[in-house]
């Protein structure tokens, strides 16, 4: 299972507008926890997630898949254990490429890529089926190149293509937070029954407070590049949004302030 | 004139590889890359120094296919791990070949008019010759189609698409890019070497403007046919090509055109092809702008007007 311990992150370290981004954070996920983050603008959330995929190497600390460390290896080296589906609906997905194409690249994930067909007969069967539990109707479309998708159609693919090899953490990076209210709550209960039928271990950012308590059975808080609380389960069961904010302000010694946040 | 059509489309076969080369920089990677210049003449180069050399001719175009996976390897390289600029990266290995051929050939050109090519066996009646060279394109075409579609090609093409993911999903976007540049100017010098020996010799400078011809070919084809799929994408670059030496063979006929117009012609050709349709988009924009704030206007208006 993955594990953070002693993470440690700095910006533009050494000049004015040296920032500390994380600072020695420990976490630890059990296997199939569903843990939700939130925190003030800056607080590190989308750094943590790129420190997970790769994306940025800590300065200090280590990053633990199963026991082995892996904080230097590049990005496209840790994708057979990360999937991920990013904020902006365009990022997941190569929108001059088909359904089909796109689905064959995810299928793929982590593997060595050769000579073989990207799609074939099979692997189309199975696509057909992947897509059909979306339930909106791609399944007819594998044709379609993904650019003619609505912004919605497009993240349920993203969500799809990070999730059907099942890897070993899946983060969610705010991924409805750029969708209109109806299509946000698809891709939330779609983001739910995906997680709990395949068992994800998942770390989801979010700006929502009530979607933050509602889903999952974690919540961590970040300030400044810390976590400064890690709610079980139990307690979070019972929690509200007013208990929840005023928790941040008790330990932080500051609102919660974020020009997107959502009460729910 | 029916003769100069058919040395047109023959010579449009010919540079049709050049063009599909291209077509993968420029259109499936997002990468401008310049090196074609230097490739096309280094495939040139190669292909008649190794026949004066008295090497097979089949032998002698896989050589410039060798040179050109090499000249674009090396540009793929100075971009990727080197972080050079791809404008700068090509430019730069452009420059550095121009050197190189003149070493490869010993002198600023290689002749071999009276010797045997890969083409002079098949060059007469012209109609079997378009027919061979159209089998041949086609091939190559279908086996790049091929290629697009495999797991390797599915994330080259990603790269070009989305970089950022592809990388999410495993790939090394700095081993694709490499592979799509090296492949790109490995047809482009095959395509240098099949013109060498289609006119007798190779020269130093025949690769100058070989990038602007790629692309006009590229810019026509898309526009004749369009790009809906990578199989007919492909053809429409084949077509592109013919069409472009279709198009120069009539410009040369022109009485006040000079041949050495031609690069101008071809310039004014990409310029308006890649202007055109910026300004018809931006004109469209505009216009429905206005057209649905006046529609909102009245909407507005009619609003206020109903509830004094």
């Amino acid at each position: 299972m993955l594990e953070l311990v002693k993470v440690s992150k700095l910006f533009n370290p050494g000049t004015p507008d040296e920032k500390v981004a994380l600072m020695s954070i420990n976490l630890k996920f059990n296997p199939g926890d569903f843990v939700t983050v939130i925190g003030s603008n800056g607080a590190g959330k989308s750094t943590l997630m790129n420190i997970i995929s790769g994306v940025m190497n800590p300065d200090m600390g280590e990053v633990l898949m199963e026991g082995h460390e892996i904080q230097q290896l590049p990005e496209h080296r840790r994708s057979r254990w990360v999937g991920r589906v990013f904020q902006d609906p365009m990022a997941g997905t190569a929108p001059r490429m088909s359904i089909e194409e796109n689905l064959a690249m995810a299928y793929m994930r982590g593997k060595k890529r050769g000579l073989g067909w990207g799609v074939n007969a099979a692997k189309r069967v199975l696509f057909r089926e992947q897509l059909q539990r979306l339930g909106i109707g791609l399944e007819n479309r594998l044709n379609a190149k993904v650019g003619l998708l609505s912004g919605g159609e497009r993240q349920a693919l993203s969500l799809l293509m990070a999730t059907f090899t099942k890897p070993q953490i899946l983060l969610l990076d705010e991924h409805t937070a750029a969708l209109d209210p109806a299509r946000a709550e698809l891709i939330t209960r779609l983001t739910e029954e995906i997680v709990s039928e395949l068992k994800l271990t998942t770390l989801m950012v979010t700006h929502n407070m009530e979607q933050a308590i509602r889903l999952g059975n974690r919540l961590v808080m970040m300030d400044k590049g810390r976590i400064i609380l890690d709610i079980p389960e139990e307690r979070k069961r019972s929690l509200t949004v007013s208990q929840l904010l005023g928790e941040f302000e008790r330990i932080s010694g500051h609102q919660l302030s974020d020009d997107r946040i959502v009460l729910g | 004139m029916l003769t100069s059509i058919y040395g047109a489309i023959a010579l449009g076969l010919l540079f049709a590889l050049m063009a599909l080369g291209v077509y993968i920089t420029f259109r499936i990677l997002n990468f401008p890359d310049l090196t074609v210049d230097g490739s096309f003449a280094t495939g040139g180069a190669i292909a008649t120094v190794m026949i004066t050399h008295g090497y097979s001719p089949w032998l002698a175009t896989l050589g410039a296919l060798g040179g050109g996976l090499i000249a674009g390897a090396c540009t793929g390289l100075l971009h990727t791990k080197g972080k050079v600029n791809g404008l700068l990266a090509g430019i730069l290995m452009m420059i550095a070949l121009y050197s190189i051929n003149i070493r490869i050939m010993g002198r600023p050109n290689v002749s071999v008019i009276n010797m045997d090519t890969l083409l002079s066996p098949i060059k007469k009646p012209i109609g079997l010759y378009i027919a061979i060279l159209l089998v041949a394109i086609l091939l190559i075409k279908l086996l790049l189609d091929a290629f697009l579609h495999t797991d390797l090609g599915l994330a080259l093409r990603a790269t070009g698409d989305n970089s950022r993911m592809i990388r999410s999903l495993g790939s090394n976007t700095d081993t694709t890019t490499i592979v799509g540049v090296s492949l790109s100017n490995g047809l482009v010098a095959v395509s240098g070497a099949l013109i060498a020996q289609d006119a007798g010799f190779a020269d130093a400078t025949m690769g100058v403007g070989i990038i602007v011809i790629g692309l006009a070919s590229v810019i026509i084809g898309e526009a004749i046919i369009g790009t809906r799929t990578v199989f007919i994408a492909t053809l429409a670059v084949i077509l592109g090509s013919i069409l472009y030496r279709i198009v120069v063979a009539f410009a040369l006929r022109v009485p006040w055109l000079k041949a050495s117009d031609l690069k101008l012609i071809t310039a004014s050709i990409v310029i308006v092809a890649l202007v055109l349709p910026t300004v018809q988009r931006a004109f469209k924009q505009k216009s429905l702008a206005r057209k649905r704030s006046l529609e909102l206007a009245g909407v507005t208006a009619a609003g206020k007007g109903g509830k004094s």
